[in-house]
């Protein structure tokens, strides 16, 4: 443990109150970020986040505060202020005036890596420089960028009744995307996503999994492949969704419905409510018998690995849908004690300046049997979609409308031409029913998002999610306007 | 008399004091103290005060530049070795940095100072009038209260400080399922009576949802978005929209327009209006933002948002901060009043708001979006039914264009109510909007 956290742990025990619960999290963060655009370094940043929020509960009240003065005067203000607001919110607050069983955990966790990424910023401008050089392949690119966005994490859980944990975190987020030009046609190719979806935990290795060396002219020659490609088609097509989009199709369609904190309405202000109730948990049909999706802390190089959550809970798998049944919500301790429901480690916060909240963490479909090649074989007449650019559903996470980057169609169980601006629509209710084949372990692939919204103050959070292809049956797909 | 400001301005002299030769240092300021009460079911879920001071360094010597942000402690000692080590660092790495081309700072020294410190309730008196406003009701949703501060100070002796107080409610009362009356109060004078009031009238406009829901088809209808539901288009331009940068690489949503294929409706002209927000009027490299920027006058392309970044590069005139994105939008209200809204829409829907759009053709600034909270069925100017969510998925140049009807006389002031990482200062101002035809799909 940091000499640091050692220090705040035994001050912060000394200071807590006598209170039902009081816990202090530590976060200390160092971010960096590079990026070059039309080979030019683009001025680079150093963040040194670090502050501390204490929780109360006290009476059936929650009371949090926040502040980056760590030392005694600083701790003082905010176990008061915590503690007021737990007092002046007791005979109103949702948990009915009953304090709820927090956990009370001791241990450890720290990010495996394997290939440190340089520390210096121009070793980190060059490395991206050769992929950036490499992308002006033809005067039809216009526009093309590079990035990488390391941050260096640790936290401190301790809690006034003994428990106490650290956790150390290096997660590396690359991107890259090239824009191509004719006439009156923009295209935009990106290899993970413009939302960064090949972000993992280590270090150079999580380019190298990714596939960075050659990413530029690879990016590049799709970029000029979408501008010379037809609109996509409309109509209902079967659709194989490779893991850059069906990662987003799990994240909106599966993790924000299945949010216990958005069940038990806390987020219909802002993230919206969900079509999901409690009663249908043992029962409800989500999907075909071939969709299981697991709670995942798990894989070690995923991006929201961890030992334990911002409450302290131990971090385990759970299968949240198994045969296509809905077993388990996202919630946390807090989440699971209001809705007398099973919970699993994903209470989270984005920083010490935020209380944690139910999140997703990692949301994984797990491998099925068939292979690309069965998938596309088994195609009569279909669009193979790659990469999301376009999402959104409805405040319910019902009606959903997605768009992808790059489209190819499938005839007669064979590969055919590329299509720009392939979208589809459905109904989560019922798109999760039509799912028919399942990639098997060989095929998955382990992406994320950095940028997972949610909450009252906002917050942007970390989340993982692996999966294989998957091949759907008999949805509306359509093209752009021209 | 602000703390925040004197801390800030000390902590940038106290920089300065270890710069050599001609290195520079640019110094930006983002700080709060925020009172956050979340509500469900007219009860308190979460509670909290948060005090976050954000310092950002950027260290300038012969055409090279590095920037350390760094979280202020508020104990002056503490904070000066922050800085003092920070300044050190990137000394140490700025001579391996290569060249920057497209940097560019203001060089001459400027100031301005905007501090208002507002009338805002007690922690107390605030949650007692928010809970007594929703006692018995299906509340949900938010309170902020607190000072926002934003600064520019600088080596070469720029000065500039904004703060304002503000307090905050964003909630939604709940009829049932996802029907429900969302509403805002923003203010930097608290008015007991006033929040009071608004709360009452909220809870008058459930009945109209207690109506059984209608299910419409699919197809074009005659429409019309308030304000807020507005403000959800206009903010899909800071998608590269009115981006100088996205609209010279070719890649803005408005490309069709700024390259003059398209156009909007004569009656729409949308400003970013400095002047008028609660925005600083100053950028991240000390240049001072002017008044007010056309972006669209009746209708045709009239200019960009341009950052200093762009306006080097292309070699044109920086008008905007660094994201070139809308922070005091300001849109051009019509002759449509507000009174008549329901006999000029006649039959068709009326949307309070709208939910999470996103673009299903870029190129051709085709939008797709839900409907949310309150929407309505009309029919002869009046209301008969609230209406189940639907999906839209129409051009911009039909909507804003060739579909437009008329902008509403009155407008409305929307302050943004994001927190991401720290509180928003961002406000549009701007009409309801008539609209002879919306493609609804889904």
């Amino acid at each position: 443990m940091p000499p640091l956290f050692t220090e705040l742990a035994s001050r912060f025990r000394t200071l807590a109150p006598a209170v039902d619960y009081a816990a202090l999290r530590v976060v200390e963060q160092t971010s960096d970020v590079v990026s070059v655009r039309q080979d030019v370094p683009e001025p680079p940043n150093t963040t040194i986040d670090r502050g501390a929020m204490v929780t109360v509960m006290d009476g059936g009240g929650l009371g949090y505060a926040a502040t980056s003065d760590l030392s005694d005067a600083g701790l003082s203000w905010a176990i008061s202020r915590a503690r007021d607001w737990a007092r002046s919110t007791g005979a109103n607050s949702v948990f009915g005036g009953r304090t709820p069983a927090m956990p009370a955990l001791r241990g450890a966790y720290a990010s495996p890596v394997t290939r440190p990424v340089p520390a210096s910023k121009a070793e980190r401008l060059e490395l991206l420089l050769s992929e950036s050089r490499a992308a002006k392949i033809d005067p039809r690119i216009v526009d093309w960028a590079a990035s990488l966005w390391t941050t260096h994490v640790r936290q401190l859980l301790v809690t006034a009744g003994g428990a106490e944990s650290t956790q150390e975190f290096l997660l590396t987020v690359p991107g890259l995307h090239v824009t191509a030009h004719e006439g009156s046609l923009s295209q935009t190719r990106s290899w993970g996503g413009r939302y960064n979806g090949f972000c993992q935990q280590g270090g150079l290795e999580v380019l190298s999994r990714a596939g960075f060396s050659g990413a530029g002219r690879r990016t590049a020659e799709e970029a000029l492949e979408l501008l010379a490609a037809p609109n996509c088609p409309t109509g209902k097509y079967d659709v194989v969704l490779m893991p850059d989009q069906m990662m987003l199709q799990i994240h909106e369609s599966i993790g924000h419905p299945i949010e216990l904190d958005r069940i038990l309405g806390d987020e219909r202000n802002y993230a919206g409510t969900s079509f999901v109730t409690l009663d249908m948990f043992g029962s409800y049909a989500y999907g075909s018998s071939l969709l299981n999706v697991t709670y995942d802390p798990t894989r070690p190089e995923e991006f929201a690995t961890f030992a334990h959550d911002d409450d302290g809970a131990l971090a385990e798998k759970h299968y949240l849908i198994k045969g296509g049944v809905l077993l388990r919500p996202l919630g946390g301790t807090v989440s699971g004690a209001r809705a007398q429901m099973p919970s699993v480690a994903t209470a989270r916060a984005s920083s010490w300046n935020r209380p944690p909240i139910d999140r997703m963490s990692n949301l994984n479909v797990e491998a099925g049997t068939s292979s690309l090649d069965d998938m596309i074989a088994s195609t009569d007449d279909g669009v193979l979609l790659r990469t999301n650019v376009s999402w959104s559903i409805d405040d319910s996470r019902n009606k959903f409308q997605f768009g992808c980057e790059w489209g190819r169609r499938i005839r007669k169980g064979r590969l055919a031409e590329v299509v720009r601006n392939p979208n589809y629509r459905g109904i989560s209710a019922n798109f999760w029913r039509s799912l028919a084949m399942v990639g098997d372990p060989s095929t998955v692939e382990v992406m994320g998002t950095p940028f997972c919204g949610k909450g009252e103050p906002n917050q942007v959070i970390r989340v993982g999610h692996a999966s294989p292809p998957c091949k759907f049956t008999g949805v509306d797909v359509f093209g752009a306007e021209q | 008399m602000s703390r925040a400001r004197d801390a800030f301005y000390a902590l940038t002299e106290h920089g300065a004091r270890s710069l050599t030769g001609k290195q520079v240092l640019l110094a930006n300021y983002a700080g709060e103290e925020s009172d956050f009460v979340r509500l469900n079911r007219a009860k308190v879920r979460q509670a909290m005060t948060i005090r976050q001071g954000n310092l950002t360094l950027s260290l300038v010597e012969g055409g090279r530049r590095d920037s350390t942000t760094l979280s202020l402690s508020g104990e002056l000692d503490v904070d000066r070795a922050q800085v003092t080590a920070s300044v050190r660092s990137m000394q140490d790495g700025l001579a391996a940095l290569p060249e920057d081309p497209f940097l560019l700072y203001s060089t001459e020294p400027s100031r301005s100072d905007r501090v208002d410190p507002g009338t805002l309730p007690s922690p107390d008196v605030a949650l007692s009038t928010v809970l007594g406003g929703g006692e018995g009701t299906d509340l949900v949703g938010i309170y902020a209260s607190g000072p926002i501060q934003r600064g520019f100070a600088s080596s070469l002796g720029h000065r500039h400080f904004h703060e304002v107080s503000s307090f905050q409610l964003d909630w939604s009362l709940y009829q049932s399922t996802d029907k429900a009356v969302s509403n805002s109060y923003a203010t930097s004078r608290f008015d007991v009576a006033e929040l009071r009031a608004r709360m009452a009238a909220a809870r008058a406009q459930l009945e109209h949802l207690a109506r059984p829901a209608k299910t419409v088809e699919p197809g074009n209808y005659r429409t019309y978005l308030s304000p807020a539901a507005l403000s959800e288009l206009v903010l899909l331009f800071n998608w590269g929209g009115v981006s100088a940068k996205a609209q010279r690489t070719k890649t803005s949503a408005l490309q069709r327009l700024a390259d003059g294929e398209a156009r909007f409706s004569p009656r729409f002209t949308l400003r970013e209006r400095t002047a008028e927000g609660l925005a600083p009027a100053f950028d991240e490299v000390g240049f001072e933002k002017p008044p007010s920027v056309d972006l669209v006058a009746l209708g045709r392309h009239a200019g960009a948002l341009v950052s200093p970044r762009t306006a080097r590069e292309y070699g044109i005139v920086a008008n905007a901060g660094a994201e070139e994105t809308l922070a005091s939008a300001d849109v051009e209200p019509g002759a449509l009043p507000e009174s008549d809204v329901l006999a000029a829409l006649d039959t068709g829907i009326y949307v309070s708001n709208l939910w999470y759009l996103n673009f299903s053709d870029r190129a051709n600034g085709r939008v797709t979006g839900m409907t949310r909270f309150a929407t309505f069925w009309v029919e002869h100017g009046r209301i008969v039914a609230p209406l189940n969510v639907m999906r839209f998925d129409d051009s911009l140049y039909r909507l804003l264009g060739s579909e437009l009807r008329d902008f509403t006389r009155e407008r409305s002031v929307i302050q943004s109510t994001s927190t991401y990482g720290q509180r928003s200062v961002e406000t549009l101002t701007l009409p309801g909007a008539l609209i002879d035809s919306v493609s609804f799909t889904l």
